[in-house]
């Protein structure tokens, strides 16, 4: 069975700070508000829908609870649609995505919502805790170090300098700008309200587009506190290879901190002929993969050739890509090992401009490549997010 | 009761001296734990008792568990005795605080370990006012934990935070930050100890523990609930990497502390035994006890020392040469008391050795460790002069001169012309042998060598070695000297490089070896200190440089010509100096010394020496070690050392071989001989004959017979 992209809408990034617009808004009201902007775009009968699945990486307090069945009821869609929450750290909005898909694949559902939400804002990264990072017993013998510490490992071991993390920084920021200016993300954006109705926030608020490698050069690195109390002991005991760990990178880039959801509708042929609706994609394949956790940080390579693989693709046959620009080296690390031009990766600029909203942004960015293969008339798009302890999602998708 | 003594008042106050009678401190012993435990049955069931005094009948309140049992713990129990062990102890404490009475601890001296694990079960402290009475929990740096109830009841008087630093640190507590910390109530001069703990006594106070009354419930029990604690945590743990990976206390101190916080405090006080017992049972424990504490400290006592010979004393002392090492030697040698003729070719050279001293007193003045008047009576005893005839009445002479036999035969001849014909002659050698030095020497029964190492004063090992016909009164009167020092002795037999200097340097010739393998030196270096090495072989070759290695080479060819193996790592070096890179004093070696930032690995290697990426970085570690503990294996079977503890301390305090391993033989006896043997001969396939057994390690592995 054939599992079809329909629909795909996404609240605008808020800054991840009490002065940021969505800093008001609860979690739960993120994802309520566009549910209802899906249902009320197509005049759809929610009924027809089997499942929502929403991930977040924080899933706990107002993010905890299973915040898709809250969202659903909520949103006023009718109370058989099931929810579900899911974790997989950065890549939980894409694997929401990707479990709806493959329910459809199944035959087992005929159709359903998948994405993420985060306000950063609300629950702080960190609030889920966990043995990963912090039981001693565990944290110790997996050689646990914090991701900013798994990307300056990929910097220092594959040689990116400081001034290339920083000019692939200034570049995203200028694809945003640009893909704002032109108005590429107005399909997807659904303006956020608050609790009388008001819009608070219609655009991404995080970007810098004035940013300039000049003016990134004076930010401080941002690891390099958390290194000396005895991380880059732990990097250096799992990569004997590394001399001295290169601390570049820093808030400038690195992954906004924001608020957000995103969420994206699938279903079968069959329910897209009830809703009335016309597929825009289907999914061709998906994958999940577990690597190295130290450096943490390494597994979309390795996944996407996983889900390529599935899809009977080369890497060849993607005609743009979408890495979750959480740290620049990652992003330099990826087309460099995939040979993929950088005029085909996050061709709309990324989360290092607008914002990674943890648990929302595989959603996002899955409808972000899709509205930019139906602009420039392409077909294959791969959507990719590492994860925290390494693990790493990847989804191909293919305009019909 | 042999070891403790009570006596009731009227007033219904008991006080319970504890007293060890066959020991100096009070030590946790099977006999004595029975006796306490006993005594505090006896306590719980008499109904005239309304309070307990809780005192030493000791200069110190106690020192806590005997580590001469605690070493016999890896051998003899299974994990679940050794959970017993803890168990035991553990419940008496128990018992104590659930007596139903209260009980007051009187520190009047060290309360260290399990001393002061009993003193955290009573339930009012106090602690003398006085700089030797001090507290704390020592156990993480013998790879234990406190077992006792320690790391339970110290999470929950001081806090996890302090708690941790605490435990993991090991340091001890002094009065003033005792009481800031709640390890104590009260800091008051001995003397008004006892009367302070009637008036606590006369107000009855509870003698229910605030974890033993429902409801009760610190922050932490909510574990990674909390998201502040789950990242103090986080980070706790990420500084565990600072101790190194072979050692397993730290960690499970952590553990023990998370998940003991978690629990309920009886099963708190279970989950502490659990994982004391794991590290018990763990060879590491065993190993830095039996070296670091029992085998040293047997050393200092004089276990090297001939039996039968008279103690001598020493109070002056003529050091020759006044260089790096002789300066050193005068400084120690005056701040032990002996008053020092040193000298030199002139006496501005021999006052630049004085000079040494000055200034490394002046640097403790200023820190507090000594007073302007100790500083002045200890440099007073230093006489900086060229005059040999000033060694009169010398009662050991200590010659540092260059390393040169000629200069160092003539050196002699002119101190033997002047000293008193009992005196010993010891010559500061660390290679050139003591049996030819001793030729030059009129009475080389006499002679005798003492390597020392640098910096003298911080360095606490001295390698005493005999030569031909060095007299056992001899070595008995080195050994006293090194006692007065407050040094380390061990005692080897002539032999080239004697033993420390030669086992080192296979440690350095593995690392260029691996460097001309083609391992790249980043991973040689990290390897070297993931096993516990302070810095790598590399960086050890550059401050040495290279000449030494290599002239040692050189002598070794003169000397023995053919038969000579030329160490596997040599002609990286001679590629290194033909490229003007020899070592840190020539501008730089295997790294650069900017003069901004620190060092690093010089670019040019990748050139030199074009990587691999076929090395395993195991392997790597495993050759650092086998070839030192080969070596060291070599050195006890050509009794150049003639005990396994030699071996064992000089590897740890000579030349920083990792203490984790108990030294060079007991990783031997940690790996299993048999695992050893048949890992060296797959090495041997691999690298070559210097990792070889011998018929005799073949031997002695055949019938399993390790070095303890």
């Amino acid at each position: 069975m054939q599992a079809y992209i329909y629909d795909h809408v996404r609240s605008p990034r808020g800054k991840g700070r009490p002065d940021g617009a969505l800093h008001e808004v609860t979690s739960v009201e993120l994802v309520t508000q566009l549910l209802q902007a899906v249902r009320d775009r197509h005049q759809l009968d929610t009924s027809l829908l089997d499942d929502v699945i929403i991930g977040s990486a924080q899933p706990v307090g107002e993010q905890g609870g299973v915040l898709a069945r809250a969202a659903v009821l909520n949103a006023g869609y009718a109370q058989s649609v099931a929810g579900q929450q899911v974790n997989r750290f950065c890549a939980s909005g894409l694997d929401a995505v990707n479990l709806i898909a493959a329910q459809v694949h199944a035959g087992m559902i005929e159709a359903g919502i998948g994405g993420g939400v985060e306000s950063m804002s609300r629950t702080q990264f960190g609030y889920d805790t966990g043995a990963w990072t912090s039981d001693p017993r565990i944290a110790f013998h997996n050689h646990y170090a914090p991701q900013g510490i798994g990307a300056d490992m990929i910097a220092t071991m594959d040689g990116f300098t400081r001034a290339d993390v920083d000019g692939y920084a200034v570049e995203s920021q200028r694809r945003a700008a640009q893909s704002w200016q032109e108005g590429r993300f107005k399909q997807a954006i659904v303006p956020i309200k608050d609790v009388m109705g008001e819009v608070l926030l219609d655009h991404d608020e995080h970007m810098r587009p004035d940013t300039t490698i000049e003016g990134l050069a004076k930010l401080k690195p941002a690891f390099e506190g958390m290194g000396k109390g005895g991380f880059e002991l732990v990097a250096m005991d799992r990569y004997p290879q590394i001399e001295d760990l290169h601390y570049v990178h820093h808030s400038g880039n690195s992954s906004g901190i924001v608020d957000g959801s995103g969420l994206v509708m699938i279903g079968s042929k069959a329910f897209g002929e009830r809703a009335g609706l016309k597929p825009r994609a289907r999914i061709r394949s998906f994958a999940s993969i577990g690597s190295e956790p130290t450096i943490m940080l390494t597994a979309p390579s390795l996944v996407a050739h996983k889900a390529l693989q599935k899809a009977g693709m080369q890497v060849g046959d993607i005609d743009l890509f979408e890495l979750n620009e959480a740290f620049a080296s990652v992003v330099l690390r990826f087309m460099r090992l995939l040979n993929v031009p950088h005029d085909k990766m996050n061709v709309c600029g990324g989360a290092i401009a607008m914002g990674h909203p943890l648990g929302a942004t595989g959603a996002m960015i899955t409808g972000t490549v899709l509205d930019e293969l139906e602009r420039r008339g392409q077909s294959t798009g791969l959507i990719s997010l590492c994860a925290a302890n390494g693990l790493g999602t990847a989804t191909i998708i293919e305009r019909v | 009761m042999r070891h403790l003594k009570i006596d009731t008042a009227p007033d219904g106050i008991a006080t319970l001296i504890m007293d060890h009678a066959d020991e100096s401190v009070n030590l946790l012993s099977d006999a004595f734990q029975d006796e306490f435990a006993a005594a505090i049955t006896d306590i719980t069931a008499d109904d005239n008792i309304k309070g307990v005094i809780l005192a030493s009948g000791k200069s110190a309140f106690m020192a806590g568990a005997d580590l001469r049992q605690l070493v016999q713990g890896f051998d003899k129990l299974t994990v679940k005795q050794a959970y017993e062990v803890s168990q035991k102890v553990s419940k008496l404490n128990r018992a104590l605080e659930q007596s139903g009475k209260p009980w007051v601890a009187l520190i009047n001296g060290f309360a260290l370990g399990g001393g002061f694990e009993l003193a955290l079960a009573c339930h009012y402290r106090i602690l003398a006012d006085d700089p030797k009475a001090i507290v704390g929990l020592p156990e993480v740096n013998v790879g234990l934990l406190p077992a006792a109830g320690g790391t339970q009841r110290l999470i929950r008087i001081a806090g996890v935070k302090a708690a941790a630093d605490l435990l993991l640190s090991g340091r001890p507590i002094k009065g003033a930050e005792a009481l800031a910390l709640k390890l104590v109530d009260a800091v008051l001069p001995a003397a008004e100890m006892e009367a302070a703990a009637r008036v606590w006594l006369a107000t009855a106070p509870s003698p229910i523990k605030p974890w033993d009354v429902k409801g009760y419930a610190m922050r932490e029990q909510r574990g990674l609930i909390i998201p502040e604690y789950s990242a103090q945590l986080m980070m706790a743990t990420g500084a565990l990497a600072k101790s190194g990976y072979h050692v397993a206390a730290p960690a499970a101190i952590l553990s023990t502390i998370y998940e003991g916080a978690i629990l309920p405090f009886d099963k708190a006080l279970s989950i502490e035994s659990k994982y004391f017992a794991k590290l018990l049972t763990n060879p590491v424990s065993r190993n830095i006890i039996r070296t670091t504490f029992l085998s040293k400290g047997a050393a200092e006592r004089g276990a090297g020392r001939p039996a039968g010979i008279a103690k001598t004393e020493f109070k002056k002392i003529g050091v020759l040469g006044a260089g790096m090492m002789g300066a050193g030697i005068a400084l120690v040698s005056a701040q032990a008391g002996c008053d020092v003729v040193l000298i030199d070719r002139d006496v501005e050279t021999a006052s630049k050795g004085k000079q040494y001293a000055a200034t490394t007193f002046a640097k403790r003045v200023a820190k507090g460790g000594l007073t302007e008047a100790m500083m002045q009576e200890m440099l007073a005893r230093i006489t900086p002069t060229d005059d040999f005839a000033m060694l009169q009445g010398c009662d050991l002479i200590i010659e540092a001169v260059f390393e040169d036999i000629a200069i160092k035969a003539d050196t002699a001849q002119k101190a033997e012309a002047v000293i008193p014909a009992t005196t010993v002659y010891a010559s500061n050698t660390s290679t050139l042998p003591i049996t030819k030095l001793a030729e030059a020497s009129a009475r080389p029964d006499q002679f005798i060598g003492m390597h020392f190492f640098s910096p003298v004063e911080r360095m606490g090992l001295v390698e005493i070695i005999k030569g031909a016909k060095t007299s056992p009164a001899t070595v008995a009167a080195a050994i006293d000297f090194v006692a007065k020092l407050k040094k380390t002795p061990i005692v080897v037999n002539d032999s080239r490089g004697f033993y420390t200097s030669r086992v080192f340097q296979t440690v350095i010739h593995e690392g260029s070896a691996m460097l001309e393998e083609g391992v790249p030196p980043a991973v040689i270096e990290n390897a070297a200190k993931a096993i516990g090495m302070p810095v790598g072989p590399l960086a050890l070759l550059d401050e040495v440089s290279f000449d030494l290695p290599l002239k040692i080479v050189e002598q070794a060819i003169a000397q023995e010509g053919d038969t000579y193996v030329v160490p596997a790592g040599v002609s990286a070096l001679n590629k290194m100096k033909a490229h003007g890179r020899a070592g840190r004093k020539a501008g730089g070696g295997f790294y650069d010394y900017p003069a901004e930032g620190g060092k690093h690995l010089w670019t040019g290697l990748a050139d030199l020496f074009p990587a691999k990426d076929d090395y395993d970085v195991e392997e790597l570690k495993q050759r650092f070690l086998y070839a030192q503990s080969i070596e060291t294996a070599r050195c006890r079977e050509e009794i150049v050392i003639e005990t396994s503890e030699d071996g064992d301390i000089g590897s740890i305090y000579g030349w920083g071989f990792p203490a984790w391993t108990g030294g060079t033989l007991s990783y031997i006896d940690t790996v299993g001989i048999e695992t050893f043997v048949r890992e060296c001969d797959r090495l041997t396939q691999r690298f070559g004959p210097r990792f070889t057994p011998s018929p005799w390690l073949r031997d002695r592995a055949a019938k399993g017979q390790g070095f303890y």
